[in-house]
């Protein structure tokens, strides 16, 4: 047997962003015990780089804002391949969600008369976006962070799950160890809420930092959980590109919201020559338009640089593969223009883009007051998920909740900015709500000691290989391979060989050695990573090869065009009794009748 | 620099017991910050080397060190602002014990925030739960909650540094932090004893330390220390105030 603590709980949270806090807060509130287990220090998880906002329709800037846009806009923007009922409840809950944060602290910025200011997103109908300047992530992960201490929440920072534990069929609690000590770590438990975020490691070009290895995803999957819309990776379009140890920062879809304009090298603003059906009634017809809606004229329509993500990343592209790129390979973001407009332009935009002014001027030496920006496409998020059901975010395995990004459906095939911070603390409620009712209803299961035994052997193993490959060569060959073979612009030949690659780079992983001993060893953490982020790489390469067309965030060159022979069905992902990956396609229900009747109005 | 410049870190590695800098060459190219040299000599030589990152842009606060002897966050020190031909020391923050290589203990920081009394709004202003704030209003502690926690305040900060008060001063995060809740416009809790007998505000003599290491250029000590010690001077030590008290209830809202 090997030596390991102990920890009970009647709920455990894997993941302290905004998701997991939320869950934490909500299970705690129902009168459980929860456990709250983060790879990271409190306060540090991806939440915290969230800068444009918290989408939710509180109507304070248009009053013609409401939940029916709010949900017919999500699921415009996921080409309605959305769960429904989570795009109807992530609407109608997101503005008390927002209110609570105000209750427990938050300090949004302000409407002239008083309320909670809202900005505009691409792919927002209305100014909806609850911020704070460029930082509204940071004060949403602080919020709960400083509510969170106080409800006798038990936290685990620097810890890392590697294994769920089962009890039958349902899950009876975690594996991991310790970052400090390597200490391992048995957390028994009636529920467990995974909230691990996503998975941009698995690309070379990421806005996403160490923690997003797909754990969540894997750890589920692993269990027989399954996932869902897996070929659905959204690259942000705009992520830094020079200097070279930058590149994939992201830049805020705030930058556009404030009214920055995308510029190829001969000064066009090249968004207006593409506008999608599917948005022309809402786009603006030429760059004064654009002007006279980010300044809160009501009559005006949008201008294409808020078009939806997978849209302008995808133009950004065009123009670097035809060669009107900019010098370092991508485009121009150019926010410095308005002082054409108005006359304490400079000052607007420090007040309105703080962190991106200083990120510009320390990392880049460009003032973003006065120059254009270098931008291109960064992997930043993933549509896929966990599959749950929409009301309890419970998956198919009992007792096992998932919220946040690691959940799959709200999205469908692309994600409007500013949807995420209000799905965190929108289903993160929901995830603990559920999962303290579950674990008050059923109670602990039983603790299988084979299962504790086998993890800690398979976490032990790398050590077994002091000569074995260092395990960062191994992760960079993974995120080349995948940035070259399923990235943005994606074909069949390119992902069938990306499949085939994954096969090698597991026998290679399989070999990984570390050297050291168990404290706080970022190569030995690198080595467990591995297996997680060839799991979650194996199912994008697999579902993107299933799925033949290009819809949302998924562009496949040898099928440019939309399908109507795939708009009817979710990629569905699970482990079959063999071990290996099996991908189904499950066809879509009807959307209940007045969701039917709110998109059908909306148009 | 010239593009691909062989430079020397000198990395400080061990653990709380003991330590040792060691030497690592590798190259840097255009743009690169600290963080990622100490990446790179993972990389290429030593994958056991321990340090903390997350954000990689400033945002999160993870990698605070001491690079040459200041303390600086990892990510947003470019190697262009630092001199090249002698090798570069980079160390843990000195404050905190050291777990291993550069990355140290930090929980003090959170046992501290634990104990400072929680926010408590007023009842909201409007049925549907909702407050009316103004912008100018919010803005005080709007300031201060640009912090992201990398602690380089505190490590900075000579009365926890040098005479390591740790059991009695809260440190200028902490400060700050008390600060965005007394200025924050819904805030009706009183924490100014605590201040002044907990958290010992009194200690810091104002030498702005902490202000000059802030890497997000947060005011500390103009903005939020000299007006807290200012309103423990009217609430304690004036005595006009002193007589008002014996007329006046203790807390406010």
């Amino acid at each position: 047997m090997s030596n390991f603590t102990t920890h009970e709980f009647d709920v455990i949270v894997i993941g302290a962003g905004g998701a997991g806090l939320r869950a934490a807060i909500e299970a705690s509130a129902q009168g459980v015990s929860v456990g709250l287990i983060c790879k990271s220090l409190l306060g540090k998880a991806h939440t915290v780089m969230a800068e444009g906002g918290m989408a939710a329709a509180i109507g304070n800037v248009d009053d013609r804002d409401n939940w029916r846009v709010h949900f017919s806009d999500t699921m415009r923007g996921g080409q309605y391949l959305n769960n429904p009922r989570m795009a109807e409840l992530h609407a109608k809950e997101a503005p008390d969600r927002v209110r609570e944060l105000e209750a427990w602290g938050a300090l949004f910025d302000r409407t002239k008369d008083g309320k909670i200011l809202q900005r505009n997103f691409g792919g927002h109908r209305y100014p909806r976006l609850a911020h704070v300047g460029d930082r509204t992530g940071l004060e949403m992960i602080r919020t709960l962070q400083d509510y969170g201490i106080h409800q006798g929440i038990e936290v685990f920072m620097e810890h890392t799950v590697t294994r769920l534990l089962m009890d039958g069929d349902r899950v009876a609690g975690a594996f991991g160890y310790d970052r400090e000590l390597g200490r391992f770590r048995v957390f028994r438990a009636g529920a467990v809420v995974l909230a691990t975020g996503g998975i941009g490691r698995a690309f070379k070009i990421t806005s996403n930092s160490w923690e997003y290895t797909g754990d969540g995803h894997a750890l589920a999957y692993n269990v027989g959980a399954e996932l869902v819309d897996m070929e659905f990776v959204q690259f942000h379009p705009t992520g830094m590109v020079w200097p070279p140890s930058v590149k994939g920062i992201l830049v805020t879809e705030g930058v556009r919201g404030e009214g920055g304009r995308l510029v190829n090298k001969d000064g066009r603003r090249f968004m207006f020559d593409d506008i999608p059906d599917l948005y022309k009634n809402q786009t603006a017809t030429d760059p004064e338009e654009g002007w006279r809606y980010v300044t809160g004229d009501k009559n005006a329509n949008r201008p294409p640089e808020l078009l939806t993500r997978d849209h302008v990343a995808r133009c950004i592209v065009r123009e670097v593969r035809e060669g009107r790129g900019s010098p370092h390979g991508g485009v121009f973001l150019d926010i410095a223009w308005i002082k054409e407009k108005l006359p304490n332009a400079e000052e607007h935009i420090k007040k309105k883009l703080p962190s991106m002014y200083h990120q510009f001027k320390q990392l880049a030496n460009v003032d973003i007051t006065k120059e254009p920006m270098e931008v291109g496409p960064t992997t930043h998020y993933v549509m896929g998920g966990v599959r749950v059901d929409g009301d309890t975010q419970m998956s198919n395995v009992p007792g096992l909740f998932a919220a946040g990004e690691v959940a799959g459906g709200l999205h469908g095939a692309n994600r409007l900015g500013g949807n995420s911070l209000s799905d965190l603390v929108v289903f993160g409620k929901r995830a603990g709500e559920y999962a303290a009712a579950f674990a008050k209803d059923k109670g602990r299961g039983a603790l299988d000691e084979s299962q504790v035994n086998d993890a800690a052997t398979e976490a032990l193993s790398p050590f077994d290989r002091p000569s074995g490959e260092n395990p960062y060569t191994i992760q960079h060959d993974l995120q080349d391979m995948m940035q070259e073979r399923v990235g943005i612009v994606r074909t069949e030949a390119e992902m069938a060989a990306a499949v085939d690659a994954l096969g090698g780079l597991r026998q290679r992983a399989a070999g990984a050695g570390v050297v050291g001993n168990r404290e706080y060893n970022p190569g030995w953490h690198t080595a467990l990573d591995l297996a997680n982020l060839l799991t979650v790489s194996e199912a994008v390469a697999r579902c993107g090869l299933d799925r033949q067309e290009s819809r949302g965030a998924h562009f496949r060159e040898d099928f440019p065009a939309k399908d109507e022979g795939h708009a009817h069905h979710n990629t569905i992902v699970s482990r079959g009794d063999d071990g290996s990956m099996r991908v189904r396609r499950e066809a879509r229900n009807p959307l209940p009748e007045e969701l039917d009747a709110i998109i059908k109005e909306m148009g | 620099m010239p593009e691909g410049t062989k430079v020397t870190f000198r990395v400080s590695r061990g653990d709380a017991q003991s330590s040792e800098f060691k030497d690592y060459t590798t190259e840097v190219t255009a743009g690169m910050v600290v963080l990622d040299a100490i990446h790179q000599i993972q990389a290429e030589s030593a994958p056991d080397l321990a340090c903390r990152w997350n954000c990689k842009a400033g945002k999160c606060g993870s990698c605070s060190a001491e690079i040459n002897g200041m303390p600086k966050l990892m990510c947003m020190t470019r190697m262009d602002t630092i001199d090249t031909t002698q090798p570069v020391t980079v160390e843990p923050m000195r404050t905190f014990p050291r777990i291993r290589d550069l990355v140290t203990n930090v929980s003090w920081n959170y046992e501290v925030k634990k104990k400072i009394k929680p926010f408590k709004p007023r009842k909201p202003d409007a049925e549907d739960g909702s407050w009316r704030m103004h912008q100018e209003d919010v803005e005080r502690s709007q300031e201060f909650r640009k912090c992201i926690e990398c602690f380089l305040c505190q490590d900075v900060c000579h009365v926890l540094r040098d005479h390591h008060k740790h059991a009695e001063f809260a440190g200028p995060r902490f400060l700050i932090h008390t600060a965005q809740l007394e200025m924050h416009p819904l805030d009706t809790e009183d924490r100014l004893e605590q201040l002044k007998d907990e958290q010992n505000i009194g200690y810091c003599n104002i030498t702005k330390c902490c202000t000059k290491v802030c890497p997000e250029h947060i005011t500390i000590t103009d903005n939020a220390i000299i007006p807290l010690k200012e309103r423990i001077v009217d609430e304690f030590y004036d005595p006009l105030t002193k007589l008002f008290r014996i007329f006046k209830p203790k807390k406010k809202g």
